[in-house]
């Protein structure tokens, strides 16, 4: 029996399958279990159709895999979409009363579980509870402790009020009654026990680590219209930066939620807007603005499938070109690609700082499945005394003397050897000036002249050199130091890559595995390049945009995995797919 | 804050390259005169300017200043009011700015109603592009890129204004100086947007909308019996097409700002060293 195991339940959009989804994988958290969800995985026949699937194990999981042992089947398509994950042995909950499901053949070799979702929730209470019907029924057949689930509803819940919370609890107290009186058998035979811990885990999604991470590093303004899938990020904070002095503001479009942040950023807030791919396109304007007006923002790309309208709620990281060369002039800038879930909130809290500190807007790129993936982290995978601020170059009215020229102006773009300026926020005596997107003198005012001209462009750019070597941008590397062959990937890949080195056979070959979250600044991987006898760059997207840039920064050409489906790699299907380039 | 602050502590030492007798230069001294006789001083004033010839006017005027991309004036003053309300913020732009590309922001902040003024430089034309048509510019007025007029009717700032629900909006005239500080500083010191269109003529590429037109057409308020407060008046006047008008259009005596609206009055721009006091509540949520 493998460690982890794998449940989903599916349906139509509206059956508040998201929602039953996140209800349990919380129960399971609670029950200090380590989860990994996935949201809506791609199907196979036509839209309409979405699923949650939860991965749990006592365990860290980092990823999703092809196998599903429970499934909580609300319509028959959801049964047919999963076939091929559904193995002999799993339990497929299903209920018969309804119309469109009596016909339902169970495939050979696999165990169907008719239980009444409606009636029984109807007894505890109301029709809605179906799906609550059905998690205690999975609880059942799992041995999972059914008070955890009973955690998870009360956490649900009791906002809604007490009777709400009695109500659903009750409503999953007969869904595993039931399964205990008719399938006492199937139950017991099954193979699968959900044992429990007496851990405490953070269940969170990247979107949330990231609006986290955002006030952990003294964000106060926040200004975002909604989009797919960075709407979270929004949503976590609204409410919340409130509570610290902050506020967020729900802007008319793009344009305005960039120029608001820039403005705020300008007074001195740290600020922060976050988008996704047709958003991004948008901001690309002011994004030149910011650098040119030595900005602090931070700016998050959540990316979706492109271009265009693409498929919005499905996975792709194909924006990094963009990311790195996006928007016209030459731009200096950031980039950060957080490579997990947990460091989703550590990034976010270094682009606050690299921000500030360099004057530099900061991209912050995030994908899809991070953003909606929940998954269990030990709290100090967060841990607050941890954080640190490093504000840059502010100067108040005591230190802003020796920066002002013969007549008492305000050098705030002076070409200072590390390229970093003087900072004084409006209000500071003696400080005003002005910035601008046109190219300026020291002083901030319009110049074509042309020894200005390169004089500023050259500060502007030995910001990005003198972070180069002031900060540290190492990749995070996992498996055989000393292996032949070299994996590099970016971004939220880096769980499904270490898992799938687990599952490879004994005779594959081996690797070393570099997972890069700074894209630029990024690591001289130049060495590990050439001292490889094989490399593969393994990212979400058709062209290999991170592959090129690798062969563009080391000389040397590499191999490609890409998948641009709208489905993130699985660690299974990686694990095969890695070890077929190596042989 | 000193109380000495003279309107021309304003300006900077750069000389405007507008063209000899723009508008933007009445424009200009009548923000400074407003900005200095409602007690501000440069280092507490924030000015946004977009781009055209009205977005020059951050160089000329002394104070924290943004001068950003096309259109964006309005939501980056925003921004700056609401992480430090001590600020007073001016947004400069023109007609090309504020009606046409930034139109959609226009609307936005006057429904928002941010504490901040609002002053566009309307000359009916396109003066730093050299004379194409503006969203301002009339039906028949011929310019490069409409050689038999636009064919369309200009925008009605005001009216936009009035629909979006504006609780300060004043025309003014760039020279009638004394008027028009008058006016930008009753919108500086109105609780909410104070928005300001003024009719700043561009001398070089619109021989229409010119100063003798605009003497010869204005009518001011103060010397009619409009009540500002009443917002059927404002809109007869803002709707009859016939007349220009110089002065308060409308005033909502009850209007709340939105920082009022939205409990947003701390300054945001000071931060703990490290993560907040409390922060560990937030991973706590997550349990």
């Amino acid at each position: 029996m493998p460690a982890d195991f794998n449940w989903a339940i599916g349906g139509e959009a509206g059956d508040g399958i998201d929602s039953t989804g996140k209800i349990f994988a919380r129960a399971l958290s609670r029950a200090g279990r380590h989860v990994f969800t996935s949201k809506d995985f791609a199907s196979r026949i036509r839209g309409g159709y979405t699923a949650y699937k939860v991965r749990t194990s006592v365990d860290q999981v980092e990823s999703t895999v092809d196998r599903l042992d429970v499934l909580i089947a609300l319509t028959q398509r959801t049964v047919d979409e999963n076939i091929d994950e559904l193995h002999e042995g799993s339990v497929i909950v299903y209920d018969g009363e309804r119309t469109s499901m009596q016909d339902l053949e169970i495939p050979d070799g696999m165990v169907g579980m008719d239980v009444p979702l409606k009636s029984l929730a109807e007894e505890a209470g109301g029709a809605i509870m179906r799906n609550i019907v059905a998690l205690g029924a999975a609880c059942e057949v799992t041995d999972f402790p059914i008070e955890h689930l009973g955690s998870s509803l009360e956490k649900r819940f009791s906002d809604k009020g007490q009777s709400i919370v009695e109500n659903n609890k009750t409503a999953a107290e007969l869904g595993a009654e039931y399964v205990a009186e008719n399938y006492a058998t199937e139950s017991d035979e099954f193979e699968y026990e959900l044992e429990t811990t007496d851990e405490d885990y953070v269940l969170i999604n990247g979107d949330e680590a990231i609006g986290m991470g955002a006030i952990a590093a003294g964000c106060r303004f926040y200004s975002g219209y909604p989009i797919t899938p960075a709407t979270d990020v929004m949503e976590y904070l609204t409410g919340r930066l409130e509570r610290y002095g902050g506020h967020v503001v729900q802007a008319e479009d793009e344009l305005s939620a960039i120029n608001m942040a820039l403005g705020a950023a300008r007074a001195g807030a740290r600020s922060m807007t976050a988008t996704s791919g047709p958003g991004i396109d948008l901001m690309a304007e002011t994004f030149g603005l910011v650098a040119q007006s030595e900005t602090p923002l931070v700016i998050c790309d959540v990316m979706r499938s492109g271009p265009s309208t693409g498929m919005p709620t499905k996975q792709e990281q194909g924006d990094l070109n963009m990311a790195l060369f996006g928007g016209h002039g030459e731009i200096p800038r950031f980039v950060l690609a957080p490579t997990t879930i947990s460091e989703a909130f550590w990034k976010t809290v270094e682009a606050f700082n690299l921000a500030e500190k360099y004057q530099t807007p900061v991209y912050l790129i995030a994908d899809l499945e991070m953003a909606v993936t929940e998954q269990t982290f030990p709290p100090e995978a967060f841990d607050m005394d941890a954080v640190e601020i490093d504000r840059g170059k502010i100067v108040d009215e005591d230190e802003i003397d020796e920066w002002l020229d013969d007549e008492g102006r305000f050098r705030a773009h002076a070409a200072t050897e590390d390229g970093i300026s003087p900072r004084a926020l409006p209000g500071t005596t003696d400080g005003a000036h002005m910035s601008t997107g046109l190219e300026h003198n020291e002083l901030g005012r319009r110049t074509e002249d042309t020894e200005i001209r390169v004089e500023q462009v050259q500060k502007r750019q030995r910001k990005v050199e003198t972070a180069k070597e002031r900060e540290d941008w190492s990749p995070r590397e996992f498996g055989n130091a000393d292996a032949d062959n070299l994996v590099v990937s970016w971004g939220s890949n880096e769980g499904t890559i270490v898992e799938a080195m687990d599952l490879m056979d004994d005779d594959a070959p081996e690797f070393r595995f570099l997972s890069v979250p700074y894209l630029f600044p990024r690591p001289d991987l130049t060495d590990a390049v050439e001292d490889a006898e094989q490399v593969v760059v393994v990212e979400c997207n058709a062209t290999g945009q991170f592959a090129d840039v690798l062969e563009h920064d080391t000389l040397e050409r590499v191999d490609r995995v890409n998948k641009y489906n709208g489905v993130g790699f699985k660690a299974d299907e990686l694990a095969e797919e890695i070890t077929e380039v190596l042989q | 804050m000193s109380s000495d602050v003279r309107f021309i502590d304003f300006k900077s030492d750069k000389q405007p390259t507008w063209c000899p007798g723009c508008g933007d230069f009445g424009t200009m001294n009548g923000m400074m005169k407003a900005l200095a006789n409602t007690g501000n001083d440069p280092d507490n004033t924030f000015v946004v300017a977009g781009i055209g010839c009205s977005g020059k006017i951050g160089t000329y005027m002394h104070s924290y200043a943004l001068h950003g991309v096309h259109g964006r004036a309005l939501p980056v003053g925003t921004g700056v009011k609401m992480a430090n309300p001590d600020l007073e913020v001016m947004v400069a732009g023109g007609d090309g700015d504020g009606y046409s590309i930034g139109s959609g922001h226009f609307i936005h902040a006057v429904r928002r109603n941010v504490d901040m003024s609002y002053v566009v430089m309307d000359n009916r034309i396109y003066g730093l592009t050299k004379g194409q048509a503006s969203p301002t510019s009339r039906e028949d007025f011929e310019t490069s890129t409409t050689p038999e007029g636009p064919k369309q009717p200009p925008v009605n700032p005001l009216a936009l204004a009035l629909s979006a629900g504006g609780t300060f909006i004043a025309q003014s005239f760039a020279s009638d100086a004394q008027r028009h500080a008058e006016l930008v500083q009753a919108a500086i010191e109105h609780d909410g947007f104070g928005f300001v269109n003024v009719f700043s003529p561009c001398v070089t590429f619109n021989d229409t909308d010119t100063y003798d037109y605009f003497r010869d057409n204005l009518t001011d308020l103060a010397e009619t019996d409009h009540d500002a407060s009443d917002f059927d008046e404002a809109k007869d006047r803002i709707m009859d097409g016939s007349s220009e008008y110089q002065g308060i259009l409308y005033q909502n005596e009850d209007s709340v700002p939105y920082h009022e609206a939205h409990g947003v009055t701390e300054d945001m721009t000071e931060i703990p060293d490290g993560a907040p006091e409390d922060a560990t509540d937030l991973v706590r949520e997550f349990y």
